[in-house]
């Protein structure tokens, strides 16, 4: 035994040196993924001048090749995006940056559930962007998301998410319901309601292994999506729990939970990729964005057997902004740089590449989908759909802490009658406490 | 080390010097009376002042470190704790004294998440800590390619937090995971392990252990190898089996090391917090759907950063904090019981 207290003192070490490097390396990935933003503040090598672009998630102007683009047209002019897949880690990061006085990017992304928040409390911190740009250019209800009550403009709207309903022909053949997707418009038009009695229609034959949807909360979110009321009114005060656009919404979702035909699934998680892969769910509410989350997650195995049509009411679910914070050191090069990238042309290659849909009219004529997604989709018009929809979407204000609010509702309300087995009223309660917990009452 | 070099060979020169110096006046120079001015006064000045001060100089980078970031933010954080600050609105913060705190005594959501720290951290301590000393155990014994064991069990430590649990979220996932594959084998109906009760903590509790069960085993490991082999041989010509061996021997060999692991894993588990996020997955920090694995780490993180209040959130940073300073008097008394028990 002798021999082995120096061994076990190697041992001591080596714990401590692994001990050692796995902290010193998870410091190093913590901060991997949104890059040193300090780094484009200088210019780059070869008197270029480096800007960042803050994004989250994907925004595809890297995929549809903008930047490159961008760079060839300006040789000067070097660009670094800077993404975090996840808002939720996006938007806190952006909030402390801008408040510092440094370390945001040159061009930082909004969503829109954040919009509001930026308005009223960072307009100070982003350039106003109402004088750079032609505002017609950009659907109205738009706009006056970003913009202050003393007319400041503090971002340029980039997608918006019209929505549609994207359902599997081959299931719904199966299951015996109609295949036809302006005849399912029909059949649903005007009222989610009626789209759930076709959900129920489609259980009593489901071929196995299949549900109706994909979520409760995807339905919630897609008819609140169109409601003419969210959780604030117009003036800025919460409503939520009056508010007859929540109501409704919640009606539709709870029918969904309570009637077996969800596949139970919480978007964004990979179980949710994993059932897109495995074609367990014939429908799920698709905004323009979706489209190019369906092409990648469902892959070769959904390729024509998926079809768009138009949705029971015409709704926006997401979209986004990008703005020029004031602590910029290129500010003209960033203002540049962002009219570019939301300009209609732009913005219709970025739906060409992954359909995110222009928040610019101007370009709906424009629209050219690549010839593979219309043929992964049935060729289907989703031109034709989307912009249908994007016309007709009604002008939602979006309140101080929407994303809060609709978190509680969908992963505290809607999951527990899904998952857990409570009632509506047992799971409109649990929902109800958080949001006073997040208000704060 | 290149100091400590230098001071053995001063002191080999100034035990040379007495000897070179017949007399009286060279004793008592040996003895500290200020020398003769000088180069060689100026190096034992210098010597001196070596040995006072570079031990601090030694130690300084740490507490540098650990004053800028630890000791600065952690009296912040008591500030912010102390106000209303809104993460959207951090230059406005407004005095509340100690509102912060009573809020989160009158709260159901830091209650509930200080128990479920609670009962995580026991579900993942408890088996992980029994198995580690049996795995140490087992590895104690005279094994082919012993090193490739040892590095085998660290391997679970080196994975990042991230990677293990999106491995896990799949073996657990509700629909075609392969763990509730494995049960309607043996014909039990599927668990939803996300949302369920029992079924999160415990699978929370599963990625803890999978991922720190070898590191205390090494621990275990490297304090049993400390054991005199005597005390073994002893016991067996008393005739005390490998078992009795194991609990009267070792067991209480070990008590300091098993002392400093609890300690560790109980810091560990009041942490707590990557698993269960991630594990979550969209919006982990409410822990599931009824806060089932909210975790004090979690709740912290939700109200901060998801929510926005982070003048909360500092109290519950605080509150966590406290928590540990009473674990850790407790620790103490309980260590002094012991060593006064021996």
């Amino acid at each position: 035994m002798r021999t082995s207290t120096r061994g076990s003192r190697r041992l001591v070490a080596l714990a401590a040196a692994a001990a050692l490097t796995t902290g010193l390396l998870a410091g190093c990935a913590e901060d991997s993924d949104d890059g040193s933003p300090n780094e484009g503040g200088g210019n780059g090598g070869g008197g270029k001048t480096t800007l960042t672009v803050g994004t989250f998630g994907t925004f595809g102007y890297k995929q549809a090749g903008l930047y490159d683009e961008y760079m060839k047209l300006h040789p000067d002019i070097s660009i670094k995006e800077n993404v975090t897949t996840r808002t939720d880690v996006y938007w806190p990061k952006v909030l402390t940056r801008l408040q510092a006085g440094s370390g945001a990017d040159d061009i930082q992304a909004i969503e829109i559930m954040n919009v509001t928040e930026a308005v009223q409390t960072q307009a100070d911190k982003f350039v106003d962007l109402g004088k750079e740009v032609d505002k017609s250019q950009w659907l109205g209800w738009k706009n006056a998301q970003a913009t202050t009550k003393d007319g400041k403009l503090i971002g340029l709207g980039t997608d918006v998410g019209p929505m549609a309903i994207c359902y599997r022909k081959d299931l719904f053949e199966k299951a015996g319901l109609e295949t036809d997707r302006t005849k399912l418009a029909a059949q649903w038009k005007g009222d989610w309601g009626k789209y759930v009695d076709l959900g129920k229609e489609y259980m009593k034959k489901a071929p196995s292994g299949t549900k109706f949807v994909d979520s409760a909360s995807s339905v919630y979110n897609a008819a609140l999506g169109g409601a003419a009321e969210r959780y604030y009114k117009d003036d800025g005060t919460v409503d939520w729990d009056k508010s007859q656009g929540v109501k409704d919404a919640w009606d539709v979702a709870m029918d969904v939970a309570t009637s077996d035909m969800s596949a139970k699934l919480k978007q964004f998680d990979k179980p949710w990729d994993q059932g897109y892969a495995n074609g367990t769910f014939a429908t799920v509410a698709c905004p323009a964005w979706m489209i190019g989350y369906i092409l990648e997650k469902s892959g070769d195995s959904g390729k024509g057997k998926w079809d768009v049509a138009a949705a029971p009411t015409a709704a926006n679910w997401g979209g986004s902004f990008i703005g020029v914070p004031t602590s910029g050191k290129h500010q003209k090069e960033a203002i540049a740089l962002a009219k570019w990238l939301t300009a209609p042309e732009q913005q219709a290659k970025v739906f060409a590449k992954q359909a995110s849909f222009p928040s610019t009219p101007s370009a709906y004529p424009t629209l050219k989908p690549a010839a593979a997604t219309t043929e992964y989709f049935s060729n289907a018009p989703i031109t034709q759909i989307f912009s249908d929809s994007a016309k007709t979407i009604p002008s939602q204000y979006f309140g101080i802490k929407d994303q809060a609010i609709n978190t509680a509702l969908t992963d505290i309300g809607i999951l527990q009658v899904e998952q857990k087995g409570k009632t509506p009223d047992q799971g409109w309660d649990a929902a109800s406490k958080e949001i006073k917990d997040v208000l704060g009452q | 080390m290149s100091s400590s070099k230098q001071a053995l060979a001063h002191a080999a020169s100034a035990d040379a010097a007495p000897g070179d110096q017949p007399g009286a006046a060279g004793r008592a120079h040996g003895r500290g009376t200020p020398p003769e001015p000088g180069p060689d006064s100026w190096r034992s000045r210098l010597y001196r002042w070596d040995m006072k001060a570079s031990p601090y100089a030694f130690i300084a980078p740490f507490f540098i470190v650990f004053g800028a970031f630890s000791l600065v933010p952690l009296l912040y954080t008591a500030w912010y704790s102390l106000h209303n600050v809104q993460l959207s609105n951090l230059d406005g913060q407004t005095w509340t004294g100690l509102d912060n705190y009573q809020n989160l005594l009158s709260s159901d959501f830091f209650w509930n998440a200080l128990w479920n720290t609670f009962t995580i951290g026991v579900i993942s301590t408890v088996p992980q800590l029994l198995m580690a000393i049996g795995l140490a155990h087992l590895l104690n014994y005279k094994l082919r390619g012993s090193t490739v064991w040892r590095v085998v069990m660290l391997t679970p430590y080196a994975t990042s937090v991230a990677a293990a649990t999106l491995v896990f979220v799949l073996l657990y996932s509700w629909d075609g995971g392969m763990i509730n594959w494995l049960l309607e084998f043996v014909g039990i109906d599927p668990v939803n392990w996300r949302e369920s009760d029992w079924g999160s903590q415990f699978a929370v509790s599963s990625i803890v252990i999978w991922r720190w069960t070898g590191y205390n085993a090494l621990i275990y490991l490297a304090a049993m190898q400390a054991i005199p082999a005597d005390l073994y041989e002893s016991a067996a010509i008393d005739g005390a089996s490998r078992w009795q061996q194991f609990l009267h021997v070792t067991i209480p060999q070990l008590r300091p090391t098993i002392l400093f692991t609890v300690v560790v894993s109980t810091i560990g588990a009041t942490q707590l917090f990557g698993e269960p996020l991630l594990f979550g997955g969209v919006s982990g920090s409410k822990g599931g759907s009824e806060h089932q694995y909210q975790t004090l780490g979690l709740y912290m993180y939700d109200q901060g950063w998801i929510i926005g209040n982070l003048g909360k959130a500092s109290a519950i940073a605080w509150s966590m904090f406290l928590i540990l300073l009473i674990v850790a008097v407790i620790q103490l008394l309980v260590s002094r019981r012991l060593r006064k028990s021996q």
